[in-house]
């Protein structure tokens, strides 16, 4: 069940993406879970592939993830290369189609020699936020720091290293020797003792006919030559003269443009709406009704939008529009002092030995709604007819907007072709279930059908309709003893029973309990998901109870992650790193803190100044710990990045909510760090060698309260809500 | 209307509503999309261009009021097929991320160092305020440095 079928495909195919007829023998690979037969030959049989070797010894590796900037294809193209001992030169990515085929449980699935070697990562809902792996497991996703640690390794490695030995075999059988007398090097096999060698490309038909290994050999890690370097991004090139080409730039012939209102309160549905005052306007072509959104469409964006803008919809009263940001927060805290709060975690007496402690400490912190605001507005351009939708899209998932447009057309999935593009940003707000403009798409370019039709959002649009990170209040109780350690720590949180609210310390009596919670509000992943805001929230409590301890809180956690070997190496690199010791230069303030996300441990020192009332945030040193690293320069972009992401929460952004709508709308409302803001970054890996940990999330949840404990380094104050102000 | 602009060296008319920003004609009427749409009122840079030398934000500056005068845009950056030292500093520091604000990003900070080719941190601060929704920051500074530092030395050498 878990054997691999393979598929040698000769003849004049066209090659996946590039038009181009080679005429010519390749090698396939597909996994024995094909949902569907190649209909045609050939050419539908290569979308079932993970490589495309070329007799011109071009490997193609087709990667079912998508690039947002992470390097994900990169770094899986690195990781099947590897073991295929390919010539890195000619190594190209592409991104794979949304067919089920491609989606990531078939690559576990198919790869993992039994079921049960589902790395335990994908089995703990936790890890996925608001996932749980069955549904992953249908999904072509990209997210939860997921693409190396899952496909890359239990799928590009197993690839390359069964096309490694199905070359070496057919070397041997062509040159008659035994396949242990073979070696394999830059894109040839060699026969070393008759000084005798192919390229892979001369030996692709050949080997396309041997048998697929069922446990191909994996290099050991000394042999690696490629995994573990700093390989330029293929990607780059494409993003430095324009070439790129995302969602928004799909242009096609007879093209319409369109763009959208939706109701401003969620929940709101379309009452009425007078076309006339668009319809008036020159090159308006028509107006739109969706269930809850009102769209303009015409021969240009510009066009559309000055339409919609002249538009005076409607819509229904829900209840919840006069509802604040403040009305949110005090339900929250109703639902936190009710009885309704669910066990997360719950070790010792928390209760009766707190009412015994020597000292007690209370806190209350507060996080509001985040917007993502991907630099790339939302986006789809979509074409239908009545037996067939084309969607042109980026998103984080190609499998899921394929089931959102095939409800929208009212067609099946298979009448439905996605076409992902680059993705402007995701940062989660791609995910499925935030396919709404997708949907928005598919249903105006319905209308407009048979022309294809690209819905474009404002700025305005996508700052008000997303789906937000939670608000979230926690409150603590903690009690340390007369030698100042902790003995108590109490949470009640408002939100889901998240596995981000536990801690790595050691601290007997815990009782961790999360209150429901839900508002009109729509809510979405945000990187790093409920890590975001657990990170500042546990990080700042525990800084706090070494306040109150006297204790220096990088030695105060140091000494309560003695049995976390792995967390103290992390701390304690990072503080080596920044120097923890020496006394900052005057008015500078240091904080630190620790959270392991996503399979990897992330530390951080962070170190501030308040500049005229605003905290100037000048170096952040990071230590991290992700088992080790597959490319280590985008490893530390991916960290670097993290931690600017992670300032835009810290000190810069807030979604309010007033009459029940977004009050924000624009960067002048919802502003994000720039240059200047930007501090000086030094990233530094620990090799534990440990299982792969993601990367993608992992540098963000400790920023906001290493700046927060840094801020109460330097001042005494101690901020307890984002943004921070002082 | 019909507007005449200069793009690129290229002379090329558009029929558009007078109102319409720069960018729009860039990227629908002339089909040069390696220049981005971010938030339409002149706060993020992703839709940066130079005119006459100059980075501006294309996208709340309507295309009528800058007939005849130099438009470039990140296709137009690169010489003879030779990358702009920017663009190649942009390679070789590995900036980009996601790239969407690149585009936008790499001709200002090219407009930056035309007219300031040893700028101050500070001068930095002031001079690039795009956004980088994937905090590619860092990059973006130490990639401006290298620059800075490799005209530098050409200039001690060639005196």
């Amino acid at each position: 069940m878990n054997r691999w079928t393979r598929r040698g495909f000769i003849a004049a195919g066209s090659l996946v993406g590039g038009g181009l007829a080679l005429g010519v023998a390749g090698l396939v690979f597909a996994p024995n879970r094909l949902s569907r037969s190649p209909k045609s030959g050939d050419a539908a049989a290569q979308l079932n592939t993970w490589i495309k070797l070329a007799p011109d010894d071009t490997v193609t590796v087709i990667v079912p993830h998508c690039e947002m900037g992470q390097g994900a294809q990169t770094a899986l193209a690195m990781m099947l290369a590897e073991e295929l001992d390919a010539d890195w030169s000619r190594v190209r990515v592409e991104e794979a189609p949304a067919e089920d085929i491609f989606a990531n449980g078939y690559l576990v699935r198919a790869f993992a020699p039994m079921a049960a070697d589902v790395p335990k990562f994908m089995e703990r809902a936790v890890d996925f936020g608001s996932f749980r792996l069955m549904q992953w497991m249908e999904m072509q996703t990209t997210g939860g720091s997921s693409s190396v640690r899952g496909t890359g390794q239990f799928g590009m490695r197993m690839a390359g290293g069964a096309a490694r030995a199905m070359l070496i075999e057919a070397a041997a059988i062509r040159w008659k020797v035994p396949t242990s007398e073979c070696e394999t090097k830059l894109s040839r096999v060699l026969h070393p003792s008759s000084n005798r060698s192919a390229t892979f490309g001369e030996l692709a038909s050949e080997a396309a006919q041997m048998e697929l290994p069922s446990h191909p050999q994996l290099k050991s890690r000394d042999r690696y030559s490629i995994v573990g370097r700093p390989i330029p991004r293929l990607d780059i090139p494409s993003k430095v003269d324009g070439t790129a080409r995302y969602g928004i730039d799909v242009t096609l012939p007879g093209m319409l443009y369109a763009t959208v209102a939706a109701a401003p309160v969620f929940g709101a549905k379309l009452g009425s709406v007078d076309p006339a005052p668009a319809l008036a306007l020159p090159g308006v072509k028509k107006v739109v009704k969706l269930e809850n959104a009102v769209a303009v469409v015409a021969d240009s964006y510009w066009r559309a939008l000055k339409a919609l803008r002249r538009l005076t919809p409607s819509f229904t009263d829900t209840g919840n529009g006069k509802r604040t940001s403040d009305a949110l927060a005090a339900d929250i805290v109703r639902s936190l002092e009710s009885d309704q709060a669910k066990s997360v975690f719950v070790s010792g007496d928390a209760v009766a030995r707190l009412g015994a402690a020597a000292k007690t400490i209370d806190a209350e912190y507060r996080v509001p709604f985040l917007a993502h605001a991907t630099m790339e507005p939302m986006n789809a351009t979509a074409r239908v007819a009545t037996d067939r939708c084309e969607v042109w899209t980026g998103v984080q998932d190609p499998l899921a907007a394929r089931k959102v447009a095939a409800l929208a057309a009212k067609l099946s999935r298979e009448q439905v072709t996605i076409y992902n593009q680059q993705v402007g940003g995701g940062f989660g707000r791609r995910l499925p279930g935030a396919h709404d403009f997708v949907d928005q798409a598919v249903r105006i370019a319905k209308e407009m059908s048979p022309a294809p039709v690209k819905l474009l959002w404002s700025r305005e649009e996508d700052i008000q309709h997303d789906y937000y990170r939670p608000a979230v209040i926690a409150r603590f109780k903690g009690a340390i003893d007369s030698g100042g350690a902790p003995t108590v720590w109490i949470s009640r949180f408002s939100g889901g029973r998240d596995g981000a609210a536990l801690i790595p310390y050691a601290i007997e009596n815990q009782d961790i309990r999360a209150a429901e919670y839900a508002s009109h509000v729509r809510l979405g992943s945000w990187r790093s998901v409920a890590y975001s805001q657990h990170g500042f929230f546990t990080e700042s409590f525990v800084d706090e109870l070494a306040h109150a301890a006297g204790k220096d809180p990088y030695e105060y956690r140091r000494d309560l992650l003695k049995d976390l070997p792995r967390h103290r190496a992390v701390l304690e690199k990072a503080a080596w790193i920044s120097g923890w010791g020496a006394k900052p230069a005057t008015g500078r303030g240091r904080g630190i803190a620790l959270v392991e996300s996503f399979g990897s441990i992330v530390a951080q020192v962070a170190e501030v100044e308040l500049i005229e009332g605003r905290i100037k945030v000048h170096n952040v040193w990071a230590a991290v710990d992700c088992g080790r690293v597959i490319n280590p320069d985008t490893a530390t972009a991916q960290i670097e990045g993290g931690i600017v992401f992670g300032l835009s929460a810290a000190l810069f952004s807030e979604i309010t909510i007033r009459d029940g709508r977004v009050a924000q709308s624009n960067f002048a409302d919802y502003p994000m760090p720039k240059l200047a803001d930007a501090p000086r970054i030094t990233v530094e890996f620990i090799d534990s060698n440990a299982a792969l940990g993601g990367l993608g999330e992992p540098g963000v949840p400790p920023i906001a309260p290493a700046v927060a404990n840094a801020v109460f380094a330097a001042t005494g104050k101690r901020l307890r809500s984002l943004p921070l102000k002082v | 209307m019909q507007v005449t602009l200069s793009i690129n060296g290229e002379i090329r008319d558009a029929e558009v509503d007078a109102d319409t920003p720069l960018l729009w004609v860039i990227r629908e009427s002339f089909g040069l999309t390696g220049t981005k749409f971010g938030c339409g009122i002149a706060a993020c840079g992703a839709c940066t261009v130079h005119i006459n030398g100059l980075a501006t934000r294309s996208c709340a500056i309507p295309a009528a009021s800058v007939q005849g005068q130099e438009i470039t845009t990140i296709e137009g950056l690169a010489t003879n097929e030779q990358r702009h030292a920017v663009q190649q500093a942009w390679i070789e520091h590995q900036v980009p991320q996601c790239g969407y604000c690149q585009s936008g990003m790499i001709m200002a900070v090219a407009a930056l160092l035309a007219n300031h080719p040893q700028p101050t941190d500070e001068e930095i601060d002031a001079g690039i305020t795009n956004i980088c929704r994937c905090g590619t920051y860092e990059r973006v500074r130490r990639a401006i440095h290298s620059i800075v530092q490799a005209g530098a030395s050409r200039n001690v050498e060639g005196a």
